[in-house]
């Protein structure tokens, strides 16, 4: 890899936005916080975290500009890495509050099901459903931070690559091509999250031969 | 399968965290990042800061505290005292928290609860209740009374029915602390927290009276917390997090293992 991978953090009122930041600059990032579309032209990949409410961060996103350029951006097939909201938002629509959401991949968010307990708030086991590089190095099994009560019904069982259970399984990452999604909070997740994060740069970085799917 | 959390807490005065006997005799324990990011290489799931300095001496000294210790400690931070509105969550939350705890001033303006849930979502929302064992009459069941000020003063709410109501109201996650196991190492009060977690659909959180591993397995198996927290028997290194741990497996419950990396 030459030079430090170029990455925009999406803030669009997002509460913390200290952890993602300080984490992917711990495997090496030169990170920026982008709140407007000019963020985007210079940079390698999109980060989209985020905790909160669907709605008020589609608002959030519209108010600022953000919406058309980061579809755009997915659509392009650029590189893209949603965490938690970050990653439902990715989807058409979402049951919390029944709004529309980007559209960029097909499925629904739904409320988890049989659910002991909501919020789903802890470190649970992510297992995988099939290997990608997006896990290199991290044991299947392993435990990631999560705190949220909704999660995608993705519509296309191949972008499914790993599965949670909190009541019943549910999608808790995902990959079509240069998209990812994350229903964990990799920034929380310790070692664990920190390699995954590390991976994803390797993933992203200009020179890599990830195909486009 | 969610595993259990075992999570550290660290009360923190003007910066520094401090270690005392119910506010007094403070001596200086240490720089809160340092002793975060420790305690998340040791293992622990979640940390806690509860800020205990007086209002007038606070000068945003514990968003600088969060904000350094997320830099360090990648593992999520709950912040307890001195918030007292939306605005003042929100620069918490922005300095790298992830959660904020709300005692006195939940029962003070429960609203406050619900705007914030509003504002952040409920899973940012913790409600501390320190709740009191009440005398129990003849052939009645026992019950617990809420109180605030650090145990000083008595609210005449039933624990469990406040328990309840929070939720109602936004609160994503309850922090149980038995006032009359505090500071004691007498084990924690399972029948409080049982009647609490049974009632309410989210994370329960014991607290209060860890003195060892097997109270730890207590508050899980009998109390059916969702996580446990304890302070002096983590600084003073009476147990470790992963003696903790090891207990908790052993007997038979979910826990996050303690990487592989930890040197």
């Amino acid at each position: 890899m030459s030079g430090a991978v170029r990455v925009a953090v999406l803030d669009y009122g997002a509460a913390n936005m200290v952890s993602i930041t300080k984490a992917l600059a711990a495997v090496g990032a030169d990170v920026a916080v982008v709140s407007e579309p000019a963020g985007l032209a210079d940079v390698d990949a999109v980060v989209v975290p985020g905790v909160g409410a669907a709605g008020s961060a589609m608002s959030h996103l519209q108010e600022r500009g953000l919406l058309e350029p980061l579809r755009d951006w997915v659509r392009a097939g650029k590189p893209c890495l949603g965490i938690c909201l970050g990653y439902q938002v990715l989807f058409e629509s979402s049951a919390e509050g029944d709004v529309a959401t980007l559209g960029v991949l097909s499925g629904r968010t739904e409320e988890l099901v049989d659910a002991p307990t909501l919020p789903h708030i802890g470190w649970n086991s992510v297992n995988a459903v099939r290997p990608h590089a997006l896990f290199d190095g991290i044991a299947d099994g392993s435990y990631f931070y999560f705190v949220h009560s909704y999660a995608p019904v993705p519509t296309d069982e191949r972008i499914v690559l790993a599965r949670t259970t909190h009541g019943r399984p549910f999608v808790s990452a995902v990959a079509s091509g240069r998209t990812f999604g994350l229903q964990f909070h990799p920034e929380k997740s310790s070692e664990a999250g920190l390699k995954l994060l590390s991976n994803f740069m390797g993933l992203v970085a200009p020179a890599s031969g990830v195909e486009r799917g | 399968m969610l595993a259990r959390r075992v999570i550290p807490c660290l009360d923190v005065d003007k910066g520094r965290v401090v270690k005392g006997t119910k506010f007094l005799n403070l001596t200086d324990e240490g720089d809160p990042a340092e002793l975060a990011e420790r305690y998340a290489r040791e293992g622990a799931d979640e940390i806690v800061f509860l800020d205990i300095t007086a209002a007038h001496e606070r000068r945003g000294t514990m968003l600088e505290v969060v904000r350094r210790a997320a830099s360090c400690a990648f593992v999520p931070l709950t912040v307890g005292g001195g918030v007292r509105s939306v605005d003042e969550m929100r620069d918490v939350l922005r300095s790298g928290a992830d959660k904020v705890s709300f005692n006195t001033a939940a029962v003070a303006t429960p609203e406050l609860l619900t705007a914030c849930a509003e504002r952040f979502g409920s899973q940012a929302v913790v409600c501390a209740i320190d709740a009191r064992r009440l005398p129990v009459r003849d052939g009645e069941t026992q019950c617990w009374e809420v109180v605030t000020h650090g145990g000083r003063r008595a609210t005449e709410l039933d624990a469990v029915a406040w328990a309840q109501r929070v939720v109602e109201l936004g609160a994503g996650e309850l922090l149980v602390t038995s006032m009359d196991r505090d500071g004691t190492h007498s084990g924690f009060d399972t029948e409080l927290l049982a009647a609490i977690a049974t009632r309410v659909r989210v994370p329960v959180i014991a607290s209060g009276g860890a003195a060892g591993p097997d109270d730890f397995v207590a508050a899980v198996r009998d109390g059916k917390a969702d996580a446990v927290l304890a302070a002096s028997i983590f600084h003073r290194r009476m147990h470790s997090i992963a003696s903790v741990k090891a207990a908790m497996a052993a007997a038979g419950l979910p826990v996050r293992p303690i990487e592989e990396t930890l040197s």
